[in-house]
């Protein structure tokens, strides 16, 4: 029982030292978040991020029996002037056949620049066994001025996924590159009023 | 029936320092406590003002005073001045005041940083209000993005006033971590000869632990506006999905500050009304251990519910069911203080005093208010309630009638103390009466438009919602100005003229340290440490 009070210089440095220890540390594990929360979801697949499951052979062996519809969805961030678009809207597939689908892009601009396509994958559960083999959103695209490009996607549903699942959607959002041409970290705020303005009118 | 003892005693003369200096440079805990409360008092009106243009605004549908994108502003600054400004800085008041005379001891254990801790929020508040005074000269926005400044709201789409909310986030949580070392320093070493940790007040024991939540999760505050920083003026992407960031991110860190934050905003306020229960009700807490235990397994549960605020953003069902049912786990040990509170006052001789009246009218309130959480916890329900009005009812029964009733309560109950005077009983109660009738017809009829899907932070609605949305702001204008009397109340005991000394004791049924000092308490409080048996 600490009954004595002890308030001594001594006996409070190491009180704050303890304290100021842990300040530090949980500011640290703020920053941790980041890395753990991508790990988390890259390993369960969850929050719809496909990761960096690149399947280079054909390990499966297509399941007839079943049939999956995948869907395309192509979509820019805001300031990407680039026109984008998959060749068809959906695709019927067995699992573990692997299939290949076309993508078009044209930049639009009279700048050559670099965008990047992020994908994402809903049903989040099934990004887990959504494989690409080929995909040009493993890197980033180079788009001279006026320039088309068909890209291809290459992709396997693993046959172990879920008897529920019966539709997936793909999606593909087109960023420009941070720091590039046409990049815009901020938007002004007047931007967002004229925008506000033009709907209430 | 009253429970004050009319009893008269001399004037204390304490060694005080005069002018602004004792002020400024104060390391005096109760010059520094007044001064957290009243600046908390300060912005309970700034920040009810900008409620009251959001209740203006929302009387009729469609727009009349203000544009969308002010509204939003008057949301974000209305939220971020009641939680940082008004709710925390009354209690770090309070346990300034208190926590050294309740567990008798001289003097707060770092005065020094105590005064740092205090002088940093002027500033910060001063730079969020300075972003404000300029949005409505002209200058372009104030924070607009909710109190909750989701990415890419706050990042992207932020305006430049964005930099300074960051640093004044930055100096309120520097002050905030300053003040919770300083509380626990306090209560770890200079507790008086025999006072126990589990002889301490109920008070000091929810401040023990609210500082250690605070210590835990004001880092991690720091940390997301700090890659806020990053992320707007360096280049990096944490929440830029174009740079392999990901905007969920922001939510995940932000709630795992945000929901401790919840239970630091209410845990001093369970503390209080443990105080004003037993007081009144003439009765030992009933099933103290009980109380402690309750209050430190809450602090552990509130770091591991914090996704359910976002359970909307596509989670799986098993990470959803895991966040729904610890949620839930947290009625229980807020049942237990709940039932703790109903039987100290269970054939106990009860009066009902102003600080009485607002304890009971917390646990009717807050009570309400845990349940629409409780249904709001159930993922399926949530998909509808959320991002409505419902959930604005539900965190205001909380906050104003929970967190808020408290800090009036405790005002109420300590005033007397304070200042040697007892307020005016009379004007309390009207206070009292007035507040809690407009308050629930401010609050109550949100929960029905919530449910009926009116979403929140939006300044037009449809004109089904009309009726209960002008109940809504008159209640608010009525709330908001009867705010006046306490004010009025606070600052004519403070004077004292003819008002009714108080004794030590101040209150017939009042037990502790604190009530063993002289009314008004002299400027050092134990400069010899009492005994505890």
């Amino acid at each position: 029982m600490a009954t004595e009070p002890n308030n001594t210089p001594a006996t409070n440095t190491k009180v704050i030292a303890k304290l100021l220890v842990t300040v530090a540390a949980m500011f640290g594990f703020g920053f941790a978040l980041v890395p753990l929360y991508d790990v988390f979801c890259d390993f369960t697949g969850l929050n719809g991020k496909t990761g960096e499951q690149v399947n280079s052979f054909n390990s499966y062996e297509a399941d007839t029996s079943r049939e999956i519809k995948v869907e395309f969805l192509t979509s820019l961030n805001e300031y990407m002037p680039w026109e984008f678009k998959a060749t068809q809207d959906s695709v019927i597939v067995h699992p573990g056949q692997p299939i290949k689908i076309d993508f078009l892009v044209r930049n639009k601009t009279d700048k050559d620049m670099i965008g990047q396509a992020i994908p994402s994958v809903a049903p989040g559960l099934a990004a887990k066994y959504f494989q690409k083999t080929e995909c040009f959103c493993f890197t980033e695209q180079k788009l001279k001025a006026g320039e088309e490009k068909v890209m291809p996607v290459v992709f396997i549903v693993d046959p172990s996924i879920s008897e529920d699942i019966n539709e997936i959607t793909l999606s593909y959002t087109f960023f420009i590159k941070p720091g590039t041409e046409g990049a815009k970290r901020r938007v002004k705020t007047s931007s967002i009023s004229k925008t506000l303005a033009n709907h209430t009118n | 029936m009253s429970a004050v003892i009319e009893e008269h005693h001399d004037d204390h003369h304490d060694h005080k320092p005069t002018g602004i200096g004792r002020w400024l440079f104060s390391t005096n805990h109760k010059d520094i406590g007044t001064m957290y409360l009243w600046f908390s008092f300060t912005m309970l009106f700034i920040g009810g003002a900008l409620a009251l243009v959001i209740r203006a605004e929302l009387f009729q549908p469609g727009l009349q005073f203000v544009e969308p994108e002010f509204f939003n502003q008057m949301t974000t600054l209305h939220g971020l001045i009641m939680v940082f400004g008004v709710i925390m800085p009354a209690f770090v008041g309070l346990a300034n005041w208190m926590v050294p005379m309740m567990i008798g001891a001289p003097d707060m254990a770092l005065p020094r940083m105590n005064n740092w801790s205090f002088w940093l929020l002027p500033g910060a508040f001063g730079l969020l209000i300075a972003s404000l005074i300029m949005s409505i000269m002209g200058m372009g926005s104030a924070p607009n993005f909710g109190w909750t400044f989701y990415a890419p709201l706050s990042t992207t789409y932020g305006p430049d006033s964005t930099d300074y909310f960051i640093f004044s986030v930055h100096m309120m949580g520097i002050s905030s971590i300053m003040g919770a070392i300083n509380i626990i320093a306090t209560i770890i070493n200079m507790r008086a000869p025999g006072m126990t940790y589990m002889k301490m007040p109920i008070f000091v024991w929810t401040w023990f632990i609210t500082a250690y939540l605070l210590i835990a999760v004001m880092p991690v505050l720091a940390g997301v506006v700090t890659m806020m920083l990053t992320d707007r003026n360096f280049g990096t992407s944490f929440f830029n999905a174009a740079g392999g960031g990901d905007p969920v991110l922001f939510q995940h860190v932000f709630w795992f500050f945000g929901h401790p934050e919840v239970y630091i905003m209410i845990l001093p306020a369970f503390g209080i009304i443990s105080q004003i229960v037993p007081t009144f009700a003439r009765k030992r807490i009933f099933g103290y251990s009980s109380m402690v235990y309750a209050t430190s397994s809450i602090a552990f549960l509130s770091f591991i519910v914090w996704a359910h605020h976002m359970f909307t953003t596509g989670m799986p069902v098993a990470t959803e069911l895991f966040f729904m049912y610890a949620t839930m786990l947290i009625a229980v040990p807020t049942g237990v203080k709940v039932f703790n509170w109903v039987s100290t006052m269970w054939k106990g001789s009860m009066t009902f005093e102003t600080p009485m009246l607002f304890a009971i009218g917390f646990i009717f309130m807050f009570s309400i208010g845990g349940f629409t959480g409780l249904m709001l916890a159930i993922v399926a329900a949530d998909f509808q309630y959320h991002d409505t009005y419902f959930v604005v009812a539900h965190f205001h029964y909380v906050l104003v009638t929970g967190a808020l009733y408290a800090i009036f309560a405790a005002i109420y109950f300590w005033l007397p103390k304070w200042t040697g005077n007892m307020y005016n009983e009379k004007m309390g109660k009207i206070h009292f009466w007035i507040s809690t009738i407009s308050v629930n017809l401010l609050f109550f009829p949100m929960h029905f438009v919530g449910l009926a899907g009116m979403p929140r932070r939006i300044p037009d609605y449809n004109i089904q919602f009309a009726e209960f949305n002008q109940w809504a702001s008159v209640g608010a204008f009525i709330f908001g100005f009867s705010q006046l009397i306490l004010l009025y109340n606070v600052v004519s005991t403070i004077r004292g003229r003819k008002h009714v000394k108080a004794t030590d004791q101040v209150w017939e049924g009042a037990e502790g340290l604190e009530w063993t000092l002289p009314s008004p308490a002299p400027f050092h409080s134990f400069t010899t440490p009492p005994t505890v048996k």
